[in-house]
């Protein structure tokens, strides 16, 4: 499982450690446990809300708003609609600002100035 | 006598819907035959090369995830108790953003071959490799019990094999053809079924579901209206509470199972493994963005076929025949198109177990051979080919395995059954996951603490749950509603049929728990590398190349 050392990234430059402990890095970590961490929060959040209005709103939950469809079923595929563009936004996020400041912090480490 | 029983009990014409099994059967072999020539190292055997694309392997994901469960099992439930049938799907597509947001992607940079490679990369070796090698081979166990379960009430229902030998045989037929798939095509082959049965099984799902909703000029409030119309609860299989709200307990265990759901598929082993078969991290990334939008797109058609089930073939008589719920999409499919469209969804159920199998075993086998033979057993003193023979006997050992359970097992819901597997996915995997990917501080004592803690009191509260004895009983069949139908026999004092809302929680403060009472400093050396080769992607596995 262990790495060889010519397989790192950054091999004749700084060691893991190094760059580990450079700003660039503490920079992109925190760019992206600040997308990540609250976007789980809110998706968690929204998800259990509606698990409990099923369990113990089930009136509120069957109150009918046009013909058969209910708030229940309304809340369900707003659960899908929320999962979709969760996953568009993050992918988009990820594509054009995550990957690009990633991609220049690994081919400034190759070059050897971190 | 002989022919009423078969027409009592099959739809359709049993020899049409077992040519388009063989169909395909012959099909998917000729191409597993013909990829698993490429089969040439440790990478390709366990992971095709790393070499799927993005969109290959998002549809393969489908495939796997899209089980007999998804399939049979969550149309069965909204067809048989309404909206709570609905809520399976919900905890199944919302679990995905816990695997594209905080697993995927780092997992697929950090590790090589199993979701051991991860737990265990700065913490002891030994002990992590082997638990989670473990707790791997058990969700592995649960998952496929399911998915055998599905199997047999399928044979009952389809093939007209009635009498226990004739569906045993077939459930053994299904096993053995899942083995070979296996050994012959490896992870490569094994991917190429997935991505087959996926797409036919969303495109058998979208003809059913346009149909249906033809019938009724495409309102979904009429489909929903005559659906309650057609079952004895009538209003209330709209709305929530059918299923679980009736008691205070119910509601928990609703809520239980709701936690296992969205928190289970970032620990399944067999979704896990899949990531390590794309070249990259972004490529891994746009594998969980496919597999979402193809799970929920088709879960959304399981809601119209659940309905239009219930509308149209109605829950009693689901419920009356030989698979029970897991048999109303078929009966559906045979309401709809009558002979050759039940064969053609017969097909691809059958289909869907088979796929599904086979990536499970791959799992099982490939977390034995890599985690427990290579690098505990022979300290990683092994060659890459002795590996991978000691995977392929290993996966014979899980197919016959799986034969057996699934003979065991046949009578069972299989959505439900796959529950439990989610619950613990949960407990056991999760947690030490998130601990080893997220927490410097983490210690091999936290980890094993959570992940044998975890995997211990979700499967023991399981046993003692009316899962296995003393559910509710039958007062038409004096049966009771568990594994041990027996009535005079039950040992259950735990009252929830999911133990996640007790175990899930009870693995994170082990974990935590273990790490601040352990002496271990953590390895500084080998997190760096983990947290900075997660991130950026440096030193990643890369794909074999021919």
């Amino acid at each position: 499982m262990s790495t060889t050392p010519t397989r790192k990234g950054g091999s004749g430059s700084a060691g893991y450690e190094e760059v580990q402990a450079s700003d660039e890095f503490a920079a992109l970590r925190s760019r992206f446990r600040k997308f990540v961490f609250p976007v789980t929060a809110l998706f968690l959040a929204w998800y259990f809300l509606y698990v409990l209005l099923a369990a113990y709103a089930r009136d509120f939950m069957a109150h009918k708003l046009v013909g058969d469809i209910n708030v229940g079923l309304v809340l369900g595929l707003l659960q899908f609609v929320s999962t979709f563009a969760i996953t568009m936004i993050y992918a988009r996020w990820a594509d054009r600002q995550f990957d690009p400041t990633a991609e220049k912090l690994r081919e400034r480490w190759e070059a050897g100035q971190l | 006598m002989k022919a009423a029983v078969l027409a009592a009990s099959t739809v359709g014409n049993p020899t049409v819907n077992i040519t388009i099994f063989v169909v395909f059967v012959l099909i998917t072999l000729g191409i597993v035959l013909r990829v698993g020539r490429t089969n040439r190292t440790a990478a390709d055997y366990y992971a095709g090369g790393r070499a799927f694309t993005g969109r290959q392997n998002g549809i393969a994901i489908s495939g796997d995830y899209l089980s007999a469960a998804s399939f049979l099992g969550i149309a069965g439930a909204i067809a048989t108790s309404g909206y709570d049938g609905f809520m399976y799907s919900i905890g199944f597509l919302v679990a995905w953003l816990v695997a594209l947001l905080l697993v995927a992607e780092l997992l697929r940079n950090t590790g090589k071959f199993t979701m051991a490679d991860v737990l265990s990369f700065r913490l002891r070796q030994g002990p992590v490799r082997t638990a989670a090698a473990i707790s791997t081979l058990v969700v592995s166990l649960f998952y496929l019990l399911a998915q055998m379960a599905g199997a047999g009430s399928l044979v009952n229902l389809l093939l007209g094999v009635s009498g226990n030998w004739g569906q045993n045989l077939t459930i053994a037929v299904v096993g053995i053809l899942m083995i070979v798939y296996v050994l012959v095509g490896g992870m490569k082959g094994t991917t190429w079924v997935q991505i087959i049965k996926a797409v036919l099984l969303v495109i058998g799902a979208a003809l059913m579901t346009v149909w249906v909703l033809s019938k009724v000029g495409l309102n979904l409030s009429d489909l929903l209206g005559h659906a309650a119309a057609a079952a004895p609860a009538k209003e209330k299989v709209l709305g929530p509470g059918l299923r679980y709200g009736l008691t205070d307990l119910g509601k928990i265990d609703f809520i239980s199972l709701a936690l296992a759901l969205v928190l289970g598929t970032a620990g399944l082993p067999h979704v896990l493994m899949r990531f390590y078969t794309v070249p990259s991290s972004k490529e891994a990334r746009r594998s969980v963005v496919w597999a979402i939008w193809v799970i929920g797109i088709f879960y959304l058609f399981t809601l119209v076929l659940g309905y239009g089930a219930m509308w149209l073939v109605g829950p009693k008589k689901i419920l009356a025949s030989p698979g029970k719920a897991n048999s109303a999409a078929p009966l559906l499919a045979y309401e709809l198109g009558g002979t050759l469209l039940l064969g053609l969804i017969a097909a691809v159920a059958f289909a869907t177990i088979l796929a599904v199998v086979a990536g499970l075993t791959i799992t099982a086998s490939a977390s034995f051979a890599h985690d427990v033979y290579s690098s505990v057993i022979k300290k990683g003193q092994v060659g890459p080919d002795d590996e991978v023979r000691v995977a392929r006997i290993t996966a014979v050992v899980i197919g016959v395995v799986a034969i057996l359970g699934g003979i065991w097992a046949k009578d069972q819901n299989v959505a439900f059954l796959v529950a439990l597997a989610f619950a613990v996915a949960a407990s056991a995997n999760l947690p030490t996951i998130l601990y080893s990917l997220f927490w410097r501080r983490f210690t091999t004592r936290g980890a094993l603490w959570s992940i044998y803690g975890g995997l211990i009191s979700s499967v023991v509260l399981i046993a003692f749950s009316p899962v296995v004895s003393g559910g509710k009983v039958d007062a038409a069949t004096h049966k009771a509603a568990s594994l041990i139908t027996d009535p005079s026999v039950d040992f259950h004092w735990f009252g929830l049929e999911n133990p996640g809302i007790v175990s899930i929680p009870l693995a994170f403060l082990l974990g935590w728990l273990g790490t601040i009472t352990s002496k271990e400093t953590p390895d500084a050396a080998k997190y760096a590398e983990m947290e900075v080769r997660s991130l950026t992607g440096a030193g990643a596995e890369q794909a074999v190349t021919h």
